[in-house]
């Protein structure tokens, strides 16, 4: 098949190195064979360790027969001739080409590494990594403070002139967060209200009270359910997309190039995205509550025979105006959060690649931390003024 | 010798790449066509060609990073790429062979010995004290000092990226070392460093090296003979070989004004006695204005 003139020099499976020790009174004679290889030399590693000077006062190290001598064989020849020249014998080497005791010249540059940097004990690293995270998120949640605060101003800015506003920038991140979440948006909420219809019928039907599930839906998915799930939908698409997009942009140094223009980023990047998501996110959870009831009806027709009408009609009952407000009122607020927190890990990605994947990890995690905790807040604040 | 399309090669050469007919295409964008390369044993293949002429493809076809449309690949007397695909057993081959990639590429979660480690704890079953010794003579012989070996990727200067990037490349000892811009992004004295460290090395360890380049100075300085892609095809010789190749892209890249300047470098380092250049009377005025 091969049509080549080459030849292969070193075989592809070389012979095996080979290692003979003859003794003639005060001489040891070490005769080297075969391939000194990397792929042969491991088979003769514990023999020259464990080598014998005997009665011995000199050594002969013969090279002549070696077919192949490549820096690790060459290595081992060396480090022989060290341990036998430590012990106080007299060593030579007969056979060796002048390119091989080059080789050989070459490896005696090798130095031992020094021991690897010594981690704290197990207990103590743990207590120390502990604080260290301790530590960590109160810088995080100082330098998220700073970051809200430096947003807040850039909004105002932008308000006082409107002109500032990066209009294709909206509408291009409109389009993004917002028409391309509906598909995954509109089926997950719907299925949330099949899962509420049918898990609620289930129980309420103990009670002969089937017709309450279409309240249980109303209430669960206007008031917390829609918003929820729509939130964390959009945390983990473009919170996280906002992370990566602006990270590669930090590593590119395309945000260092900004300020040297003399462009603000907060103003470029971060305004657009925050103003986008604020729009999309109120919109996507009307969808969703639309989405989520509907759910809840196909799901009362089917397994409860509750007919469209009724189900409309006992919504109208269970569900106040007030309710649907409750729940919409926290969209701008997760909007806000979840695209604070995108911007800002983007902005901390530092210049190598990996720190985008940890960042936007951190970004996704972060903001559907902060959107259920705000999501509780919002909860007592509710049941404190009694709504 | 006179320059020639690639194929001069031939016969009782022992030539441990022969690349024939290849052709290389993205979409209907075709790169390569009918190009032929070889290297012969022991020699330093500078690989040169304006941006976007298929320098690192070419490279990636070789080290079958990349599959190409049309032609063949030998590589070691081992055929890896023909129509109908190749015979050659690549996992046998993939150890007879290093690659140094533009930033080294090393594995950014591993230290310098774990990286160099890597292929040797892979393909061999050396005991892991004779490993770690082997490790740390690669780090020596690529002249990184002995505590960079428990050092991170991030935490290292480019230049010792590459050198990190050259001892894994040479982990076992390979008989073709293939170089991606290696002197790309060091500064002058890193890159006359790495240029002096490659010959030594080559020399000390009988390597066939391949290097795609756009360095001036490293092609004086370390190639036996230049490979210009040029026209999607390969024009092959010594640099004084192809000073007389009448395409225009040669005539710039090798008489223009950073050629000259580099080629007198080159003479100057060899105290005047230009024996592979010859003509460069008038190059130091040319540096000057340079």
């Amino acid at each position: 098949m091969s049509s080549t003139a080459t030849e292969t020099v070193r075989p592809a499976a070389p012979s095996a190195a080979r290692l003979e020790v003859g003794r003639e009174g005060e001489l040891l004679r070490l005769r080297l064979s075969g391939a000194w290889v990397t792929r042969t030399v491991g088979a003769q590693d514990a023999a020259l360790h464990a080598l014998e000077a005997g009665g011995a006062t000199r050594v002969e190290l013969d090279l002549s027969a070696v077919e192949a001598l490549d820096t690790a064989g060459a290595w081992l020849v060396d480090r022989t001739l060290g341990e036998l020249r430590r012990r106080g014998l007299q060593v030579e080497v007969t056979g060796a080409a002048p390119e091989r005791q080059a080789l050989l010249d070459k490896v005696e540059r090798r130095r031992a590494a020094p021991p690897p940097p010594k981690r704290a004990s197990s207990l103590l690293g743990l207590l120390e990594e502990l604080g260290r995270g301790a530590a960590d998120v109160g810088a995080t949640a100082k330098e998220l403070t700073a970051f809200l605060g430096q947003t807040v101003l850039a909004l105002a800015r932008t308000a006082v002139r409107p002109a500032r506003l990066r209009g294709i920038s909206l509408v291009y991140h409109l389009e993004k967060v917002g028409l391309d979440a509906l598909p995954i948006v509109g089926l997950l909420a719907f299925l949330i209200g099949v899962v509420l219809a049918y898990q609620g019928s289930d129980q309420l039907a103990r009670f002969g009270a089937e017709i309450f599930t279409v309240n249980l839906v109303g209430v669960a998915v206007l008031r917390e359910m829609g918003v929820l799930i729509t939130a964390i939908i959009v945390a983990g698409r473009s919170g996280s997309a906002f992370t990566a997009q602006i990270g590669t942009m930090k590593v590119n140094q395309e945000v260092d190039a900004m300020y040297t223009i003399g462009l603000d980023p907060v103003d470029v990047l971060v305004l657009p995205r925050l103003l986008a998501l604020l729009i999309a996110l109120p919109l996507l959870t009307f969808y969703a509550n639309v989405m989520g009831l509907l759910g809840g009806a196909v799901m009362a027709t089917v397994v409860l025979d509750i007919d469209l009408l009724s189900f409309v009609r006992q919504l109208r009952d269970a569900v106040e105006l007030m309710t649907f407000w409750v729940g919409m009122i926290k969209a701008p607020v997760f909007a806000f959060v979840i695209a604070l927190i995108g911007c800002y890990e983007g902005l901390k990605v530092s210049s190598n690649a990996e720190s985008v994947g940890l960042r936007t990890t951190r970004a996704v995690v972060e903001a559907i931390f902060l959107v259920i905790v705000l999501d509780a807040l919002f909860s007592i604040f509710y049941s404190v003024i009694g709504v | 010798m006179s320059p020639v399309d690639g194929n001069g090669a031939g016969g009782g050469e022992d030539l441990v790449i022969r690349v024939q007919g290849l052709r290389t295409q993205f979409g209907r964008h075709v790169v390569h066509d009918n190009l032929d390369f070889s290297v012969r044993r022991g020699e330093v293949m500078g690989l040169v060609g304006g941006s976007g002429t298929g320098k690192s493809v070419l490279l990636r076809n070789i080290v079958g990073l990349m599959r190409p449309a049309a032609g063949t690949i030998d590589i070691l007397g081992e055929r890896i790429a023909a129509p109908g695909g190749g015979t050659a057993d690549m996992a046998l081959l993939r150890k007879r062979w290093g690659m140094l990639f533009q930033d080294g590429a090393l594995f950014s979660s591993l230290t310098v010995a774990q990286n160099i480690e890597v292929p040797l704890a892979e393909h061999t079953d050396l005991p892991p004290a004779l490993r770690r010794e082997i490790c740390e003579l690669k780090v020596a012989l690529v002249g990184l000092p002995p505590e960079a070996a428990h050092k991170v990727p991030s935490e290292l200067s480019g230049g010792m990226r590459k050198r990190a990037g050259l001892a894994r490349a040479l982990a076992l000892d390979p008989e073709i070392l293939f170089l991606d811009e290696p002197t790309a992004g060091l500064d002058p004295i890193g890159a006359h460093q790495f240029d002096a460290l490659l010959r030594d090395l080559q020399s000390a360890l009988l390597l066939t090296v391949v290097m795609v380049t756009h360095d001036l100075d490293s092609l004086y300085a370390v190639c036996d003979r230049v490979s210009v892609l040029v026209d999607k095809r390969v024009k092959v010789g010594t640099i004084a070989e192809l000073e007389r190749e009448p395409d225009p892209w040669i005539q710039d890249y090798f008489l223009g004004p950073r050629g000259r300047a580099a080629a007198s470098a080159k003479d100057a380092l060899r105290g005047g006695t230009s024996g592979a250049h010859s003509g460069t009377g008038d190059a130091p005025q040319d540096t000057m204005q340079g």
